[in-house]
């Protein structure tokens, strides 16, 4: 058996009293596309964001690629990783963000050539060729000199996922990446992350969007006040929901 | 109910109606009455018994240039001295070390709240309680230059630490986040995206921080050093012609606040690139664009 990309057993995450993630056990495979549905509050993006260690575990374990996310094992203790390396496991792990975060001081390119410079160490030619050969990809080539404040929310957007992918993850976390965009621009985002999961990258995805969800995820997790509730194929937990938390939320949303 | 007012009866054909804006005779009444104490203030000072020759003459004058270029010297110096400080402290101040966030909350504490002059003067006089270091005498070391840079730069270090943590706490979390997503280091995300964007807050104040510095400066004529201030001293208890050296002087700090002033906007402008979608023309690009006849955007 091949190790998971992201294995969590167990995962509790609170913030002081508050806890927002009571034990999440969860798996997704290498190539899969897990979406996390949910009701907002119901900790999907804290889990989202503990998987890159954004946020500290308070209990339980999560590995990425077969290593723990912010910790090392010593026989019966967990010793906190140094900065440097969170840092580097951080670099394989792809994310975007709801309010895409882009650097608004920096060019379309300049976002996207940033960390493979700094982070990999690329001479500057070679991130230039490599960030133009992604701003391509999603359909961007002619804005590379173009600042974040002259681009639409979906343009800024598949920029950020460009940057991302830059730094050629592993995996790919996707933080509700279409909730702050116009209607209209909406569906040039989804067509991206479609075209980068046909490419076989693993993809954990927050959204609300539930025909993405149907098409695109080998599996959908459904998580309610910071559980799992229901986990299974798209077909099985979106059209044929065993739990009523489940069938109460997918009667709101769609 | 009422009926219908009559619609006013239109202009007569073909004539366009005229519209008539309100009349701001208040406006009239006060601007006069400013000219007019303006003008007063200005016969007074021209018929004063002083001689505006000598304050001309002066301002060319070799020992008065010269201070003058200490005075730019030394408030450069001192003004870097406090950027450097500043951001090291503000970073400190925001570092999760309770020792190190408390040492910098203990300088600025201490040099925001003593008077610069003060701390000039304890500068000055620091061989008084520390006859030597470094095996070196005191006095010899500490010049009126250097007490005067340690004195203005280390003050200074504490308003601009206070201004450079404003500027980091304006930055988005967002943002570093995004970085520290991409694998950045702490010290990454600092230099490369939480300061480039600081700067568009920080650099207005610091402006404003330098201006002021240009004038700060001439306290240090109280520990002798030969800026600007202090050179027309010396020329007045010569000749007796105080005013007009004092007149001299200021016409020289009028002339280095000025030309900062301008060099001020266009960093103000470098800075703001990315925060908005078309960069204002530059007021000497308006004039150009104008000359040219081009529309204006």
């Amino acid at each position: 058996m091949t190790t998971p990309m992201v294995l969590a057993e167990g995962v509790h995450k609170s913030f002081g009293r508050l806890d927002v993630l009571k034990g999440i056990d969860l798996q997704v495979a290498r190539g899969e596309v897990m979406c996390l549905l949910g009701p907002s509050g119901s900790g999907k993006s804290t889990f989202l964001r503990c998987i890159n260690h954004l946020e500290k575990v308070t209990a339980g374990r999560l590995s990425v690629d077969g290593q723990l996310v912010g910790y090392r094992q010593k026989g019966e203790r967990l010793y906190e990783l140094k900065e440097r390396e969170t840092a580097q496991a951080r670099a394989d792990i792809g994310m975007v963000f709801q309010r895409f975060n882009l650097f608004p001081h920096m060019t379309a390119l300049g976002n996207v050539m940033e960390a493979p410079m700094r982070v990999r160490g690329q001479r500057r030619d070679q991130a230039d060729a490599w960030a133009r050969t992604l701003l391509a990809r999603v359909g961007l080539d002619d804005k590379a000199s173009a600042y974040p404040a002259q681009l639409s929310g979906g343009q800024q957007q598949r920029v950020a996922i460009a940057r991302a992918l830059a730094m050629e993850p592993k995996l790919m976390l996707f933080d509700e990446p279409t909730s702050a965009l116009d209607p209209e621009l909406v569906g040039e985002v989804l067509e991206v992350m479609r075209a980068l999961a046909d490419d076989g990258m693993t993809m954990v995805v927050v959204t609300h969007e539930m025909g993405f969800a149907r098409d695109v995820a080998d599996r959908v997790v459904f998580m309610d006040a910071g559980v799992v509730v229901e986990t299974g194929p798209p077909a099985q937990v979106i059209d044929d929901p065993q739990h009523p938390r489940t069938r109460a939320f997918l009667n709101r949303v769609s | 109910m009422t009926s219908p007012e009559p619609a006013p009866s239109g202009p007569p054909a073909g004539q366009p109606l005229v519209a008539v804006p309100v009349r701001h005779y208040g406006r009239w009444v006060s601007g006069a009455l400013v000219l007019a104490a303006l003008t007063w203030l200005v016969l007074a000072f021209a018929r004063a018994d002083i001689d505006y020759g000598t304050t001309g003459e002066f301002f060319t004058a070799e020992n008065v240039i010269r201070g003058a270029g200490r005075t730019l010297l030394v408030s450069v110096l001192a003004q870097a001295i406090g950027i450097a400080l500043g951001v090291l402290f503000a970073v400190m101040r925001l570092s999760r070390n309770p020792v190190t966030s408390s040492v910098a909350w203990a300088y600025i504490w201490l040099f925001r709240g003593t008077p610069v002059l003060v701390q000039l003067l304890i500068w000055y006089n620091l061989a008084l309680v520390f006859p030597t270091i470094a095996g070196q005498p005191t006095s010899d070391l500490m010049t009126p230059f250097l007490a005067a840079l340690l004195g203005l730069g280390i003050n200074e270090g504490a308003y601009m630490a206070e201004i450079v943590r404003a500027g980091i706490g304006s930055v988005d979390e967002g943002q570093t986040e995004a970085a520290q997503a991409l694998g950045m280091t702490r010290a990454q995300t600092l230099r490369r995206v939480v300061l480039p964007q600081a700067m568009r807050v920080i650099i207005p104040p610091t402006g404003n921080e330098f201006i002021n510095m240009l004038k700060t400066s001439s306290l240090a004529y109280t520990i002798q050093y030969g800026e600007l201030l202090l050179s027309a001293v010396a020329v007045y208890t010569n000749n007796l012609q105080v005013i007009e050296l004092l007149f001299t002087v200021s016409l020289w700090y009028l002339v280095l606040t000025s030309v900062f002033s301008i060099g001020q906007y266009y960093l103000e402008r470098r800075f703001s690139r990315g925060a908005a979608r078309q960069p204002e023309q530059t007021p000497i690009g308006r004039l150009v664009s104008n000359l040219r006849g081009r529309p204006r955007l």
